[in-house]
């Protein structure tokens, strides 16, 4: 395997990102108007539903990832998927804690059960939490790969159904800021969510090609040690029985 | 299908004879009906309530048959007798899904009239025919997503204890739309009207995750 097949252009998409979360929050603080219904606690919804959009487009594509992997026996889209999930969780947590600021904020309550959305997001984050118990009590790395790659793919297919079902449960009390059509965000407004969405994607990007260089070199690593230990043994043949035994590397 | 249906004739003279599965799920039923009248303080329920409750009791109570279902063929190897034999692998996942829905069926027709019996004061006799098909349709659902959860959770090393926290979010869906669906068959008065919009997302439901686990069951049996 290419030593620098996951590293090659991080940098560059390091800093694209850290351009672009610049621009997001200098956009979002100076040029956003203030909501005059919602006032300043609005500007959250900046941060909050990039996040899950990008969270929920994460596990869906973790799903693709696996399916790939199923096709392909390829461990690599099996890391891809891994990953994927796993960067999601994360900025699921961030969508969870935003959600509820915003909701203390604008609603007066640290959680709403009837905003769907919330509610659907909070389902699908407690599914795809089960995804680490999973993998990690499975030992045998094929298996483990085959196992965790059905999951996402199971997962990724429940998040709409989930929606689904959410949403005809919930009556629709509260007004939607970026409703079905578009909404009616002013043209400042909409402009400085694109560019929040398209800093988070980049940060989500950026992310993950970082937790998988890192899982590539370490592996690369561990391989790279296993010739060596085994190199080591057959330059000096044991000649007593406790020589046998391979000496662990510091 | 012979294959499968053969699958089923085993299991369930399996649990006819050692009577493991189903009396479990029944007791356990009863006596959470028992531990709700304690906890919600109430001599009687009606409408969304005993929906909830209800359904929050079955749910449970499958997930206890759930974690039995592949056991027989882990502990005695009952796995590589099927990889051996020269059958369709999916044929082994219509089996236990099958087994599952008819002990969902066996444990409702003893859950579902004690607890009529024990919180329903209102007659909702005219409402059985709605109430039996979104029983049928929410327990193929569990069947299917029961039976593909089993068999990835059987094979790893948290088994029992990893079924049941991979379940619950994946049939939160249908706990929406079943507990919906009876919610106006337990209110007085009966009311039908929003029952086919719930029977129908059930119905989704089932669809895409039997084809789901029609395509996936394959590549967890591989070795």
């Amino acid at each position: 395997m290419d030593g620098t097949l996951f590293g090659r252009g991080l940098r560059a998409l390091s800093a694209a990102s850290i351009v672009a979360i610049a621009t997001a929050l200098a956009l979002i603080f100076f040029y956003a108007p203030i909501d005059a219904d919602q006032g300043f606690i609005q500007k959250i919804f900046y941060v909050h539903v990039p996040m899950a959009i990008v969270a929920l487009i994460g596990f869906v594509t973790a799903g693709v990832f696996a399916i790939q992997h199923l096709r392909t026996r390829d461990p690599s889209y099996d890391a891809r998927s891994y990953v994927a999930i796993h960067m999601s969780v994360i900025f699921g947590v961030a969508v969870l804690v935003t959600g509820s600021i915003w909701a203390k904020g604008s609603w007066g309550k640290w959680w709403v059960w009837d905003e769907p959305t919330l509610v659907s997001f909070l389902i699908v984050f407690l599914l795809y939490v089960t995804y680490y118990p999973l993998r990690y009590s499975i030992e045998d790395p094929e298996r483990r790969a085959r196992y965790s790659s059905v999951f996402a793919i199971t997962a990724g297919a429940f998040v709409p159904i989930n929606f689904i079902a959410v949403r005809l449960s919930e009556s629709l009390v509260h007004p939607r800021v970026l409703s079905a059509t578009g909404g009616s965000m002013p043209g400042e407004m909409r402009f400085t969510f694109l560019v929040s969405l398209l800093a988070i994607a980049l940060l989500f990007a950026t992310l993950m090609k970082l937790e998988l260089t890192s899982k590539h070199a370490r592996m690369q690593l561990k391989s790279l040690r296993r010739l060596l230990e085994a190199e080591d043994e057959e330059r000096s043949p044991a000649s007593s029985p406790l020589a046998t035994v391979p000496a662990k590397p510091q | 299908m012979r294959a499968a249906a053969a699958i089923v004739r085993k299991d369930l003279r399996v649990e006819l004879r050692t009577k493991e599965s189903v009396p479990a799920m029944a007791i356990f039923a009863v006596t959470t009906f028992v531990v709700f009248h304690f906890g919600l303080d109430r001599d009687s329920l009606e409408g969304e309530l005993a929906a909830g409750v209800l359904w929050v009791t079955l749910l449970f109570a499958a997930i206890l048959g759930i974690n039995r279902l592949f056991v027989p063929e882990r502990e005695q190897s009952g796995f590589d007798g099927l990889l051996l034999a020269p059958i369709d692998r999916n044929s082994l996942l219509a089996a236990k899904a099958s087994a599952l829905l008819i002990y969902l069926v066996a444990l409702e027709l003893v859950a579902v009239p004690v607890f009529a019996i024990f919180f329903i004061d209102s007659s909702f006799w005219e409402a059985v025919p709605l109430l039996i098909a979104v029983m049928l349709l929410a327990d193929l659902g569990i069947a299917i997503v029961g039976a593909l959860l089993a068999s990835i959770a059987v094979n790893t090393r948290a088994r029992d204890l990893l079924l049941p926290i991979l379940l619950l979010p994946l049939l939160i869906p249908v706990v929406i739309a079943a507990a919906a669906g009876t919610e106006p068959l337990f209110s007085s008065p009966v009311d039908t009207s929003s029952t086919g919009k719930w029977l129908a997302v059930l119905a989704l439901y089932d669809g895409v995750f039997g084809l789901l686990a029609y395509a996936l069951f394959d590549f967890l049996m591989e070795d």
